[in-house]
């Protein structure tokens, strides 16, 4: 496999992120451990509140208000958790870049989109104003916004949804980060400038060897897009492994529940699979396992007995007492593909 | 050329819009009107023709901003259209006042995206339907709760539901509230603009599930607004694709997915991912983005991003006529539609 000969460049172990007092922590990520090679792009991919953006906030240090992060992350062999804020923001924007969930909020809208391009420039590069605008024109072209030049004076209201989008991915890619850190790049977008930002995410792993971690609720766009996903259950990963491994033959309850949600090889109008119940608050997490209020085959022990991720094959990892149940239940669909 | 015959003995449709036309003044700013610069105006839907049949689900798909939600609210009578006409029943509606207008707006009952702004955050939801079924009186005495309960029943909300505060349900079971909202009023069609958008695929699932099952057991007519083409093609006998505020395709659900006639059809439907990893795009879908809805291009609205067009779709408009299982407007849709 490609991916298992690159080199490491984030290792996460064991990270820990919690809000609350210490007493009565709510632990939004738990125990997560994941790693991401040079060139490579993770899915992440869960329900709403299940911790992914929590997750992302954590690697680049910026949980507010306070939360509390224990672990290692590895960037490169540095663990950034004991960092402190002027040594990590050398590392923020520069080698590990950001695109946020709301974009339109990120902007500023009383400068202009040149301006602001300009400004991460000035922060994470030496190049002198000729050449940052040079660049900034580059960055808005190879995020394909027409006519680049041009519409540097403009103010992020004069661009389309879409547009400010990609405008934000050219500013996260300014520096010309190692890792990207993409929290739902496209939810806000249509299929098409989906697709369009899709690839140029892609290209960009593929041609310069960035690593991606690209946070999604769509399973189509991880299909489409990721080399890995991991599966996120209340603030816990529940599966780990290649993108075809996962979507073609989910091993994990929730990922399978999840998959057959999702309108495919159905007749039309007949029911879909929904998974039953509601997610868990976090103030309202079993010690066992996150999913098993609302697992089809949990058991005695899983409330109580917290599963570890273990080996389901040589690239996939999965948390669950009951693999062989789950495979049963969820099986004849599964199979008759 | 065959003209599509008028309707003779088939049913009567339920909804027929007519030329349908919404168009909006932008706001002139001072410098514009200083500088003389002249009214801008955003057309939204441009002159639509459409029946809706009694019972089917209809779908409609296209672009942000390609004039879906304009469209939803012109039937449900929240803006009246520049031009054209909507009959329901055969009636005209636009323009409807007092009582007859009371009717019409229950009858055709609107659901929205978001139901947290939609529902009041300090009425249980006893009171939300109490209200809506004692505004239009629908029931009186004791018979309004019973019609309460009922209604919680059907939407599958468990029993206690009905005095709680909206904050104290998930995403899916507000989403219930809205919908038994609008059943308590005995609409003859719902109109779901985005209405499962913003839920967790697992949610959407109960969502669609119960809306299907209702539509079956109360006969409803239900027009689905949404971008999840997957969900689209799930739930709709029939789909309508727009593109700047005008149909370019319409068909039987099942043929229009598996085999759109419009070059933007198909362009917007291999778009979409695919759920099968081994069957990635190669090349772009679509290129360029929908154009500003202040001018629309002459001839084929499509024309400039269209792989296919010719001197004649710069010149020509294309009418909307039929191709294949259903309509198609382009003029070379035979060729494009088999390639
Ligand atoms: N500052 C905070 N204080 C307390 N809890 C928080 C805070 N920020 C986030 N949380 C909680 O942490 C959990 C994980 O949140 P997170 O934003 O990571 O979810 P997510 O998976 O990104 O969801 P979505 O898909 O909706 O974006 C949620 O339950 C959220 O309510
Ligand atoms: N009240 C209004 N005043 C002025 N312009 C409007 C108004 N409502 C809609 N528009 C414009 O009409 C066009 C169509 O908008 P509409 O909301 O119908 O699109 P849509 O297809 O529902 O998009 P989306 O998928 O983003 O919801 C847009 O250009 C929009 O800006
Ligand atoms: S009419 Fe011409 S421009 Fe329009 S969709 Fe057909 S081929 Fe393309
Ligand atoms: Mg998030
Ligand atoms: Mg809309």
């Amino acid at each position: 496999m490609r991916v298992q000969k690159k080199t490491v460049v984030l290792d996460v172990r064991h990270l820990r992120t919690e809000f609350g007092t210490q007493e009565r922590p709510l632990v939004a990520v738990d125990d997560v451990s994941f790693q991401v090679a040079e060139g490579e792009i993770l899915g992440l991919v869960g329900e709403s509140g299940s911790g992914k953006s929590i997750t992302l906030r954590s690697i680049l240090g910026i949980i507010r208000p306070r939360g509390r992060v224990a672990g290692e992350i590895l960037w490169n062999g540095q663990d950034l958790v004991p960092l402190d804020e002027a040594r990590l923001r050398r590392i923020r924007g520069r080698e590990i870049a950001m695109i946020f969930q709301e974009p339109m909020s990120s902007l500023n809208p009383l400068l202009t989109v040149g301006l602001q391009i300009s400004e991460n420039l000035v922060a994470h590069t030496d190049l002198d104003a000729r050449a940052r605008k040079a660049r900034a024109i580059e960055l808005l072209d190879l995020v394909g916004i027409p006519a680049a030049r041009s519409r540097l004076d403009d103010f992020p209201h004069e661009f389309s949804g879409g547009m400010r989008q990609r405008v934000m991915i050219a500013i996260a890619l300014a520096s010309n980060p190692k890792l990207l850190l993409a929290d739902e790049p496209t939810t806000a977008l249509d299929v098409t400038i989906q697709d369009q930002i899709l690839r140029l995410i892609q290209s960009l792993s593929r041609d310069l060897g960035m690593a991606v971690i690209l946070v999604t609720h769509d399973m189509g766009v991880v299909a489409e897009t990721c080399d890995r996903v991991a599966v996120m259950y209340g603030g816990r990963l529940c599966e780990i492994g290649t993108t075809t491994e996962v979507i073609a033959d989910a091993r994990h309850p929730y990922s399978l529940g999840l998959l057959r949600s999702i309108p495919r090889d159905v007749a039309p109008r007949t029911p879909l699979y929904s998974i039953p119940g509601a997610p868990p608050a976090l103030n309202a997490l079993p010690p066992g396992c996150a999913f098993s209020a609302r697992c089809p085959v949990a058991g005695g022990d899983c409330a109580d007995v917290r599963p570890r991720l273990q080996g389901a094959g040589a690239l996939r990892q999965v948390a669950c007492h009951h693999l062989q149940d789950a495979l049963a239940h969820f099986g004849p669909r599964e199979a008759a593909q | 050329m065959t003209m599509p015959m008028p309707m003779q003995a088939g049913p009567i449709p339920l909804l027929s819009l007519c030329a349908l036309s919404m168009r909006f003044e932008k706001r002139r700013s001072l410098s514009d009107t200083l500088a003389r610069r002249p009214q801008q105006v955003v057309s939204a839907v441009n002159d639509v023709d459409l029946d809706v049949m009694p019972g089917e689900t209809l779908g409609i798909v296209g672009e942000s901003g390609c004039g879906k939600s304009t469209l939803a609210r012109l039937i449900a009578g929240l803006h009246r259209p520049t031009a054209g006409d909507i009959l329901f029943e055969g009636k005209s509606v636009v323009g409807l006042k007092g009582a007859r207008r009371r009717a019409y707006n229950r009858r055709v009952q609107m659901m929205f995206q978001d139901p947290y702004t939609s529902l009041n955050p300090r009425m249980t939801v006893r009171d939300t339907l109490r209200e809506a079924i004692t505004v239009h009186r629908m029931r009186d005495g004791a018979a309004i709760d019973r019609r309460v309960d009922e209604l919680l029943d059907l939407v599958r909300l468990p029993e206690g539901a009905a005095d709680k505060y909206p904050h104290e349900f998930s995403g899916g079971q507000r989403q219930r509230i809205g919908i038994a909202r609008a059943l308590s009023l005995e609409p003859t069609c719902l109109v779901a603009d985005e209405l499962v958008s913003a839920l967790d695929v697992s949610i959407q699932a109960q969502v669609v599930n119960l809306l299907i099952e209702l539509q079956d057991e109360l006969g409803l007519t239900v027009l689905f607004v949404a971008h999840d083409l997957r969900l689209v093609r799930h739930v709709s006998h029939r789909v309508a694709v727009i593109y700047l505020g005008a149909i370019v395709e319409i068909g039987p659900s099942e043929a229009l997915f598996s085999k759109p006639m419009h070059p933007y059809s198909k362009g917007l439907l291999a778009a979409a991912p695919s759920l099968d990893p081994s069957a990635r795009r190669r090349a772009p879908a679509l290129v360029g983005e929908l154009p500003s809805p202040l001018a629309i291009p002459p001839g084929c609205p499509f024309h400039v991003r269209c792989p296919h067009a010719t001197e004649r779709c710069r010149r020509e408009k294309p009418a909307l006529r039929p191709v294949g299982a259903g309509m198609t407007a382009c003029h070379f849709a035979e060729t494009i539609g088999d390639a």
